[in-house]
């Protein structure tokens, strides 16, 4: 009698559990849904092909941050340096190719490699100095903006003798279809960036230092290395995310970039994935990437001025953090 | 025959503290040996020591017969040696595969990516070995602790154990699900594996264990065999020491008005119909052992937790508590056991946090009235005899006996007639737990009433008017302290009520 009781206590909070991970990708992608549908209804420029290229295309630099960001988060930490070293691996990728005059791909490698050192050297610095990842994150935010001004004089890097370089965003692979690259790009990335978390190691103690970092580093894992390795992860998305935007703008620019990291950032809570660690998923990332550019290109074809565009996305972000909120207080 | 485990002549020292001294265990296979003492007998430490957490400052530990140097908890795994601790060590966003084989996953492609489909079956075969009925693929935070404990379990036997440290595995486990894990104990005590059982119910190490080795304030005491002996000679043996009855309070309370009375009050939180009453100058014990209720009785009176059922009474009117500012409003201050992180500013000075919950009393206007403060502080490191070189000094640097006293001006200042400490003289030394002790007697004879939760049995009984003792959420008895002893205590907190 007694036993059962208890057991039934026990087991009571079960139902709600289950139901409460999940509620919040549902959210995500009801939002999602209801702000396309009112968008519709609102503007009939809103569902014009062009327009839906527009938003895509808005969303890859941003989304890719976001891939990225979503493996930090979920281990519990926070990359604040990701706008500045997009903007870094931009010009690092703008100098090997315009300045240098290498070939492309070497201009795109270096891009990359520049946002994984950097990244690693923030795992290195959270890892084995003990810094804060707020702090440590916040320190290459801006050795990353002044470096990026340092090499470039300054000056925007434009690549007008490259043509094949503004084609890697902005070409269309698929003939006939008229989608940018970049867009494909951060589908394809996002579905390995889904792979990577859901089925390989690397994903596996992403998860297992965010749920509970002691008991993992109990377990015998190195939790040191393989945090390191995720902070790098998250900078190659951040390098090729400087790569598209270059290419997208033909040039790289250096002052550009700071303010990205927090809708990077955004676009990850929003997406369900919980700053406390342990919890997140790629998809939810991706849909939080299209609710933020759908918002804003919504509001604009309805001719809201931007001042507002911003003041309604920092309100989702409340919204979308309090549901995150909610889901933890249940427990 | 050769021993599966000895450890000889461990020794260890912490600072200002002997943890053990010269204690020595064997181990059979196929057996399981109780290790049993008093919360600070040293068990924990131990356990610590052979699992390659804490290194021994002395002693040698052999298996086999064959002496063995274990540096950390790797190497202990290494020889089969794993420990499930009472605080549990799970990842609860993983599933269960996830947890038990973590580290351990059978990987296929550039051994990058995880075979989750065998990890799955890995799990499935282990637990069809033990007899479990779980889904693999369950979420940990899903689960009740019952079954998270049943997956540390699992998780230890996974390495294939040849000795299994079990620290009270029992505490959250229903009455069947205890049957589970005797059977699965059983079943490996057939497999030769050996078993180091730390619990304090008497009434299971009866059931389980084959031998019992008491420890007693660091030291070895006793092996008993289990068959041989009953639970009066081994908690005997347990508390052994003297009852300390240096000034036992003589005077009774019983004609005091009652000031605080709890009505059969439960909680979801462990507290079970529990009632009792307070009177008017008494310090009224809680004795029990380590998850038995106490805190949360405590933590129900403050408002911290939300009663279920049951009434509270003040002063004989009934109230609803429902928040900590409510209850610090009635008069009732809750001197909590984690007083650095949850009773104190470490890094402000004693006037600060003298004065912090009642600063609307020592303002004007908005402006902080300093001198006022300063006044006051100054006041209780007198009354209290608080050591202390100014009011200015960082609470940080001074003592524990001394930052227990802030902790005490703190509420003595917001006029709290109603006094609950929990662990009040955890961390201090000996010393200064003499003036805590003395502080505590003058408390109550100025009429205030004090709840004192304590895992000390001698400071329990030196202390207390009466003695409540708790087990396993209830309320097991309530002594007077004339005719309560330390045996007598432990029987009420080791009481199994079904």
């Amino acid at each position: 009698m007694k036993a059962d009781s208890i057991q039934g206590q026990l087991e009571a909070p079960k139902l709600k559990k289950t139901t409460g991970g999940k509620l919040q990708q549902f959210l995500a992608i009801g939002s999602l849904v209801v702000l396309v549908i009112f968008f519709s209804i609102a503007s009939p420029n809103f569902m014009q092909w062009s327009n839906i290229i527009g938003i895509l295309l808005s969303t890859a630099v941003i989304g890719i941050l976001a891939l990225g960001a979503t493996f930090v988060i979920i281990t519990g930490g926070i990359d604040l340096s990701v706008g500045t070293v997009m903007t870094l691996s931009s010009v690092m990728t703008g100098i090997i190719i315009v300045n240098a005059n290498l070939p492309l791909i070497f201009g795109i490698i270096g891009g990359i490699l520049t946002g994984a050192l950097c990244g690693m050297l923030c795992g290195f610095a959270i890892t084995k100095l003990g810094i804060p990842p707020f702090v440590a994150t916040l320190a290459m935010m801006m050795i990353a903006k002044g470096l990026a001004l340092v090499i470039s004089d300054a000056a925007p890097i434009y690549f007008t003798d490259h043509e094949m370089f503004s084609k890697i965003a902005l070409g269309t692979i698929i003939p006939g279809i008229d989608i940018p690259n970049a867009v494909l790009i951060f589908f394809i990335l996002g579905i390995i960036a889904a792979v990577i978390l859901s089925k390989t190691i690397l994903g596996r103690f992403n998860f297992a230092i965010g749920s509970n970092e002691e008991a993992t580093k109990l377990s015998g894992i190195s939790v040191d290395r393989w945090k390191i390795a995720i902070y790098g992860l998250a900078g190659v998305f951040t390098g090729i995310a400087g790569v598209l935007m270059a290419s997208r703008l033909n040039s790289a620019q250096p002052a550009l970039g700071q303010g990205y990291e927090l809708e990077a950032i955004a676009a990850v809570v929003i997406g369900g994935t919980s700053l406390s660690g342990g919890k997140g998923t790629i998809i939810g990332t991706i849909i939080g990437a299209l609710i933020m550019s759908v918002l804003t290109n919504g509001l604009r074809v309805l001719s809201i001025p931007q001042e507002w565009q911003t003041v309604v996305v920092g309100v989702v972000i409340i919204f979308a953090v309090y549901m995150d909120i909610l889901r933890r207080r249940k427990k | 025959m050769t021993k599966l485990l000895e450890m000889r002549g461990i020794s260890k020292a912490f600072p200002g503290v002997q943890a053990l001294s010269n204690v020595s265990i064997d181990l059979n296979k196929g057996e399981v040996l109780a290790l049993i003492g008093e919360n600070g007998a040293g068990k924990s430490t131990l356990m610590k020591i052979l699992t390659g957490i804490y290194k021994a400052d002395q002693g040698e530990i052999s298996l086999n017969g064959e002496k063995v140097e274990i540096p950390d908890t790797k190497r202990a795994a290494e020889l089969g040696i794993s420990m499930i601790h009472q605080e549990l060590n799970l990842m609860k966003d993983l599933t269960i595969a996830e947890n038990i084989f973590i580290g351990r996953e059978p990987k296929g492609l550039m051994n990058l990516f995880i075979k989750d489909h065998e990890l799955n079956q890995m799990t499935r075969d282990l637990f069809n070995q033990l007899s479990l009925d779980l889904d693999p693929k369950t979420k940990i935070e899903q689960l009740t602790i019952a079954k998270q404990q049943m997956v540390e379990i699992a998780k230890a036997l996974s390495y294939e154990s040849k000795i299994l440290i079990m620290d009270e595995p029992t505490t959250a486990l229903t009455e069947p699900e205890i049957d589970v894990l005797f059977e699965i104990i059983e079943n490996l005590k057939k497999s030769g594996v050996g078993i180091i059982y730390i619990s304090h119910r008497m009434d299971e190490l009866k059931r389980i264990s084959d031998r019992i080795a008491i420890m007693r304030d660091g030291e070895y005491v006793d092996t008993l065999k289990t068959s041989e002996t009953d639970i009066k000679q081994v908690i005997h043996l347990m508390v052994g020491r003297e009852v300390y009855v240096e000034s036992k309070p003589n005077i009774q309370r019983d004609d005091r008005e009652v000031v605080l009375e709890m009505k059969n009050v439960s909680t979801n939180t462990n507290v079970k119909g529990v009632s009792f009453a307070l009177r008017k100058g008494e310090i009224l014990g809680f004795a029990g052992l380590m998850g038995a209720g106490r805190t949360e009785v405590a933590n129900a009176i403050f408002g911290i937790d939300k009663i279920k059922s049951g009434e509270i009474y003040l002063h004989g009117k009934k109230v609803k508590i429902s928040n900590p500012t409510q209850a610090v409003q009635k008069g009732i201050g809750f001197l909590t056991e984690d007083r650095k992180h949850l009773g104190l500013l470490l890094d402000m000075d004693v006037k600060t946090n003298v004065t912090l919950a009642s600063v609307q009393n020592f303002q004007r206007a908005g402006f902080v009235q300093e001198d006022k403060i300063a006044k006051t502080a100054e006041h209780f490191v007198e009354k209290l005899k608080i050591k202390t070189p100014s009011i200015h000094q960082q609470i940080r640097f001074l003592s524990g006996g001394n930052q227990q006293k802030v902790v005490i001006s703190k509420w003595l200042l917001r006029d709290c007639d109603i006094l609950i400490f929990d662990e009040p003289t955890r961390g201090i030394d000996v010393g200064a737990k003499g003036e805590i002790y003395r502080l505590l007697e003058d408390l109550a004879s100025q009429g205030k009433s004090i709840i004192m939760i304590s895992s000390e049995l001698p400071e329990i009984l030196r202390m207390s008017h009466r003695i409540a003792v708790m087990s396993e959420g209830r309320m097991t008895g309530i002594l007077n302290a004339l005719d309560a002893s330390q045996e007598k205590i432990m029987e009420l907190a080791t009481a199994y009520r079904e």
